[in-house]
């Protein structure tokens, strides 16, 4: 399986590369205004094809750039049931506290787990390879997170069970 | 060789930058509605104004050389041109741009008489002085203009001006104002030149891929112009040659902006950090001729093999946690102005960014120092 997770990330980190070559760009539908243009599409000359890396059909990662703003979403592996619980409490968990993660999206595009929306601004003030580290680290990290919370709670599942069976 | 400056201690992102004619002074904005301008002091740079007239970001500033006038545009759809007064500080003109986005670009011409702004409402606007008013007044250029400006550049005989926009074409208009001027003479671009009337047009895309432009420029001749666009590629059009063009393929990230520095060489530079210089071999083809940036891989200190397992141990990657890139320019390149000769014999040229850095570069030495090694 793990030799199966460089590749993976290897062309993510590639994609993202590529697709963070963002540049300031003022709304040429709204006066005095500065949008991302993924997320308002008004113009479908500034949007690029979104591309779609997928490592199996659970694990994949959605790249939609456009001139000033890309979006990322990451559909994160879940196996069973609690892996699904895990993810979804983790996730929320997280877009809930969205502005201090700063390009965090407050919800996740239909169909994936928790998405990232990287602005000209955040290039500004960022150094752009450790945005595109960032990612990378968090695609490693949240995978490792969700398998340890689960053996956790499965470890405490199984004591609560002999706590209460050793009445009978 | 490069000089490597960064401006008020700040690292904020320096949007566009522009040199007054003896390069003592530089105006540019620190990305944000404000333009400051330095003066050289030896080896130091001194704030000695700033001009804050715009209410949103500016986008772009242009300075004429002969006649002293900095002319600047901003996102809140407003350009000023600013003259300097006796006491030394820059006074403010309004122009009428008569545009309802924001002014994306703009530059003088070369007889410093007018001066075109790019914009978001898919037009540009040609100002000139009308002396009976007192003040800038605009003509539009609109068709077939379909998405914001990005790029000008005017054409040497002060008529012509070349466009390139974000829906990936990039077209050459003629922007002569018969009010100011006399009859212009023909070239090879066309003869007959109303304002406005579309001289070429070229498009951006083949069947597969594309993007919008991301700068354009003349060569100092005018019959030959460059653009580059967000696909990575560069591109020269020769109006000699009925307007055939070469495309040239990089593998590098895209260019943000370009310039030509001999009849055949172009800098470019953009996401990528460093700037090149390509050169055009019998108008057939593109070759990169030189890096300017010779920078080269930091060499770790210590046992490799040791920080490899302590990256690993620390942060379960084996990658360097380094946060330097290996170039000199830190993040992306946007802008490049000549710093010392013309169009068609750069010698130096500086390029600001995204990092706060402004760097002035030598063509000079690195170019010739390839071609050296080109014919051994």
């Amino acid at each position: 399986m793990a030799a199966t997770l460089k590749p993976y990330l290897t062309a993510v980190r590639h994609s993202l590369t590529a697709a963070m070559c963002l540049q300031d760009f003022p709304s040429q539908v709204v006066e005095r205004h500065n949008k991302p243009e993924v997320e308002v599409c008004s113009s479908k000359e500034l949007v690029l094809t979104p591309v779609v890396i997928s490592r199996n059909e659970r694990e994949r990662v959605l790249i939609e750039p456009s001139i000033n703003s890309v979006r990322v979403s990451i559909a994160v592996k879940q196996a069973d049931e609690i892996e699904k619980i895990l993810c979804h409490k983790f996730t929320r968990f997280m877009m809930r506290r969205a502005e201090s993660f700063i390009i965090l999206r407050r919800k996740p595009i239909d169909g994936y787990d928790i998405s990232f929306l990287i602005t000209n601004f955040h290039t500004e003030q960022m150094y752009k390879h450790k945005l595109v580290d960032f990612v990378i680290s968090f695609m490693e990290e949240i995978d490792k997170e969700i398998s340890e919370m689960k053996l956790a709670v499965n470890a405490r599942a199984r004591t609560c069970a002999e706590e209460f069976l050793k009445r009978f | 060789m490069s000089e490597r400056y960064t401006f008020g201690g700040s690292l904020a992102s320096i949007t566009c930058h522009a040199w007054n004619k003896d390069r003592s002074q530089i105006a540019l904005s620190p990305n944000n509605n404000e333009i400051h301008i330095y003066s050289r002091e030896r080896n130091d740079w001194k704030l000695s104004d700033v001009l804050n007239q715009h209410d949103l970001r500016v986008m772009g500033i242009d300075w004429a050389k002969n006649t002293n006038r900095i002319v600047s545009c901003a996102a809140d759809r407003n350009a000023y041109v600013w003259s300097q007064a006796d006491d030394g500080k820059w006074k403010p003109t309004l122009v009428l741009l008569r545009i309802n986005r924001a002014a994306t670009c703009v530059k003088w011409s070369p007889a410093e008489n007018k001066f075109a702004v790019g914009s978001g409402a898919r037009l540009i606007s040609v100002c000139y002085f009308e002396s009976e008013n007192d003040w800038w007044v605009s003509k539009h250029i609109k068709k077939p203009i379909r998405s914001t400006v990005t790029s000008l550049d005017w054409h040497p005989n002060n008529v012509l001006l070349v466009a390139g926009s974000t829906d990936y074409k990039v077209r050459v208009f003629s922007a002569y104002i018969k009010d100011i001027e006399d009859q212009p003479s023909p070239t090879p671009w066309g003869n007959r030149m109303p304002l406005g009337n579309l001289m070429a047009e070229f498009k951006n895309s083949t069947n597969s891929g594309g993007g919008w432009i991301n700068d354009v420029n003349f060569s100092a001749d005018g019959n030959k112009i460059c653009w580059i666009g967000h696909d990575s590629c560069i591109n020269v059009a020769d109006a000699t040659n009925g307007n055939a063009f070469v495309r040239c393929k990089t593998q590098y990230l895209p260019f943000l902006s370009c310039v030509w520095i001999s009849p055949v060489s172009i800098v470019v530079a953009g996401h990528s950090c460093v700037p090149l210089v390509y050169t055009l071999v019998d108008n057939l083809k593109l070759v990169l001729t030189a890096k300017l940036d010779k920078s080269q891989k930091k060499e770790s200190s210590g046992i490799s093999a040791m920080r490899i397992f302590q990256s690993l141990d620390r942060n379960l990657r084996t990658e360097n946690s380094d946060t330097n890139v290996d170039s000199i320019h830190q993040n992306a390149i946007t802008c490049i102005r000549l710093y010392a000769g013309e169009k068609e014999n750069g010698k130096k040229i500086s390029t600001s960014g995204v990092d706060g850095q402004l760097v002035i570069w030598d063509i000079d030495n690195g170019l010739n120092n390839s071609m050296n090694n080109l014919k051994i």
